[in-house]
């Protein structure tokens, strides 16, 4: 494998090949798997809706790229390429959208909402946009109180950083001065909404000042800008320097979920940033130009993308379904397990239960 | 005169009394050109104009505050909830400013919060909820959960025009399943008032929003295979609750089973159990017994989902459990 990275690149010699490899395969991974996530939800065997990052994959694997493993990361719903980074598996995602008894979540949460905090480090995102900033504040908190060389990343979208838990969240990271990376991918929309309908500063990374903490924004489409500026606030919080926040500029290619057809952006604006600034087709030219990698090399680890995500939807697809009374397992620690509600099975046994005492209606004081 | 959808029922309600009344402005995420998420107010700002029908940032709790605000000086604000699941971001708002702000200072807050609730959707633990049972405790508020297309536009007339908060829950798996041809008129269907959604001798069912569809189903083949008569009460607003329409139906029946899409342990039926204790005890055969969603987070996979909400099948098993009692 060739690498002539050589200082006139704008790399920085940031990554090495290897890495350079590594993240085409984690954004080519993450179109190919959605891709797949379509022709199944076609087929309605996808369980609720489908959400898309067509466009933002540099942004997602760029950033997540920046982490080790051991490093907490938050992923919103546009991050299916940070969780792969992080280690989760095709398999689990295609379980978790097919709704699968074995899927992570065992059923009980949609799409890409789910977690693993003992080994890869990532946390499942509810729907209530901004909650996990704060959670991340907690988490990255624990890593400092305990002297841990750890860190997090949360990912935020320009939308959810109207939410109130945002404000709190990245406020009391700061102030506690928490190993936090907070990343805003702006991707000019939240659902129909206009970034600048959402905002009224020009630059979401200026609201870093308010803050007290540094604000860098950065092109989210050049993967490898965005491997460096994650690193560089990652290292700063490392070394105790804080939270970072980064705005990362993107666009949202399809609608805010598989149903929404988009009609509320600008003609062209889609078709221009699908030819002109797409993440893989960025990196790739950039692959193949300046870094000396050939196509043939690409194209194999295309293949080899295709191969495991048609193995993982054949296992996924053989997956059982979830059993009912499964849903009554687990709220607590202690009971495990609750009972099924008295109309459940033989209501009749229920009768049985309820027999009038003798004395009923014969008080006499 | 053509038949809506419930949906379709909320959007006419929304566009008369806007048309009635200037002061009735609508707030929410992706509410203007886009019309919602759920197309609620699909072509209102069009014809009302951006004044009226205002698109916010992301910011669940500086709707509802800023309605609270403008009702204050005589305006009549409508807030959209994109799902009635992220009132919660709100909840500091409404249980502590807007529910308090008559008693405590003599201040009118005739505000509107409305959305879609509800499960059978499959749309897991944050786009199913059924909060109404956390804002029934909280006085100064109202609470309405329709189930019928012509309830929805006639009680969502009374909410704007009602001088409290009211909080307007709208279940989306009927916004499209249930229609029907709008009286005629003025439409409006009075809070606090209880309706007999089928008469019935042998014994009751309290219930609300999509229930009521359930109840009826179960109603019709207890009717069937039996010739069990079922009342089904529908109660249409929770917050007053008509105690006068459950007691004449306890007092025709002597048997009440409550249901509701709701988790049990807090949910409506407690209070509603309570209070038919309080008021007619003696004409009970039965005890009052209840019948709703199992105490877990709603889950999303379709057989946890059927499992732990209320089906049809539930309610005609405590149906023949209280006959036989
Ligand atoms: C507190 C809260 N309010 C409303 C919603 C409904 N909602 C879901 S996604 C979305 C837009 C999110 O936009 P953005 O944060 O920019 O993320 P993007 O989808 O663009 O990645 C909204 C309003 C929500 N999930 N949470
Ligand atoms: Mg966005």
């Amino acid at each position: 494998m060739a690498d002539t990275a050589t200082p006139a690149t704008t790399d920085h010699g940031v990554t090495t090949a290897e890495d350079r490899l590594a993240l085409y395969r984690w954004m080519r991974l993450t179109r190919t798997l959605e891709e797949r996530l379509v022709a199944l939800y076609r087929q309605t065997k996808v369980v609720g809706g489908l959400f898309r990052s067509l466009g933002q994959e540099g942004c997602a694997v760029g950033s997540a790229y920046a982490l080790e493993r051991t490093d907490a990361l938050s992923p919103l719903i546009r991050n299916l390429g940070s969780m792969l980074v992080k280690g989760a598996t095709p398999l689990e995602v295609l379980r978790q959208y097919m709704a699968k008894g074995d899927s992570p979540t065992r059923g009980r949460e949609l799409n890409i909402h789910f977690g693993d905090v003992t080994d890869r480090h990532f946390v499942g995102q509810i729907s209530h946009l901004g909650d996990l900033v704060p959670v991340m504040a907690g988490i990255t908190m624990t890593f400092k109180l305990r002297g841990e060389s750890r860190v997090g990343l949360v990912y935020v979208g320009d939308g959810a950083t109207s939410t109130g838990a945002f404000h709190e969240g990245i406020n009391f990271a700061a102030v506690q001065r928490c190993p936090l990376v907070v990343v805003v991918e702006n991707n000019g929309y939240a659902y129909s909404t206009p970034t600048d309908r959402q905002c009224a500063a020009e630059r979401l990374a200026d609201k870093a000042a308010g803050y007290g903490i540094p604000g860098v924004r950065a092109d989210g489409n050049d993967v490898l800008e965005v491997l460096r500026v994650t690193r560089e606030a990652v290292a700063r919080a490392r070394a105790g320097g804080g939270a970072t926040l980064l705005e990362m500029m993107t666009f949202r290619r399809k609608g805010h979920a598989e149903h929404d057809n988009q009609s509320y952006v600008p003609e062209g604006e889609i078709e221009k940033w699908a030819t002109e600034n797409d993440p893989i087709d960025r990196f790739t030219a950039r692959l193949t130009g300046e870094f000396g990698v050939t196509t043939a090399t690409l194209a194999a680890i295309d293949a080899e993308v295709v191969a495991e995500v048609d193995a993982a939807t054949e296992e996924a697809e053989a997956s059982p379904p979830c059993s009912g009374t499964d849903a009554l397992v687990g709220v607590y620690a202690d009971p495990a397990e609750m009972p099924p509600l008295w109309y459940r099975g033989d209501a009749s046994a229920a009768v049985s239960k309820h027999e009038r005492p003798a004395s009923w209606g014969t008080h006499d004081g | 005169m053509a038949e809506i959808t419930f949906l379709e029922a909320i959007r006419e309600a929304l566009a008369e009394e806007m048309a009635r009344d200037p002061e009735v402005v609508l707030l929410g995420e992706d509410i203007g050109k886009y019309g919602g998420a759920f197309k609620a107010t699909d072509g209102l700002q069009a014809r009302f104009g951006e004044g009226r029908v205002i698109d916010t940032p992301v910011s669940e709790a500086a709707i509802v505050g800023a309605a609270a605000g403008m009702a204050h000086y005589g305006m009549r604000p409508v807030c959209e909830m994109q799902f009635i699941d992220f009132v919660s971001c709100a909840y500091d708002m409404l249980t502590n400013y807007v529910a308090t702000s008559r008693y405590r200072a003599f201040l009118p807050c005739p505000i509107v919060v409305r959305g879609p609730s509800g499960g059978y959707v499959r749309g897991g633990p944050f786009h199913s909820q059924n909060p109404e049972a956390a804002f029934l405790h909280t006085p100064g508020l109202k609470i309405v959960y329709p189930s019928t297309a012509e309830d929805a536009k006639g009680l969502l007339k009374a909410a704007i025009r009602d001088d409290d908060p009211v909080l307007f829950f709208e279940h989306k798996y009927l916004y499209r399943r249930i229609k029907a041809v709008m009286p005629p008129g003025d439409h409006v269907v009075p809070l606090g008032k209880a309706r007999v959604a089928r008469e019935g001798t042998d014994l009751t069912i309290v219930t609300y929003a999509a229930t009521v569809w359930k109840a009826l189903e179960a109603a019709e083949q207890l009717a069937a295979e039996e010739g069990l008569e079922v009342e089904v009460i529908d109660l249409r607003t929770l917050l007053p609750m008509d105690d006068e329409a459950i007691e004449a139906s306890v007092r025709k029946t002597n048997r009440v089973l409550i249901v509701h899409e709701d988790t049990v342990t807090g949910g409506i039926a407690g209070e509603i159990t309570a209070r038919i204790n309080e008021r007619c005890f003696e004409w009970l055969d039965a005890p009052v017994r209840r019948v709703g969603a199992h105490d877990v987070p709603l889950p999303y996979a379709p057989p946890l989902e059927d499992f732990v909400l209320p089906q049809t099948s539930d309610i005609v098993r405590a149906c023949r459990w209280l006959a036989a009692y």
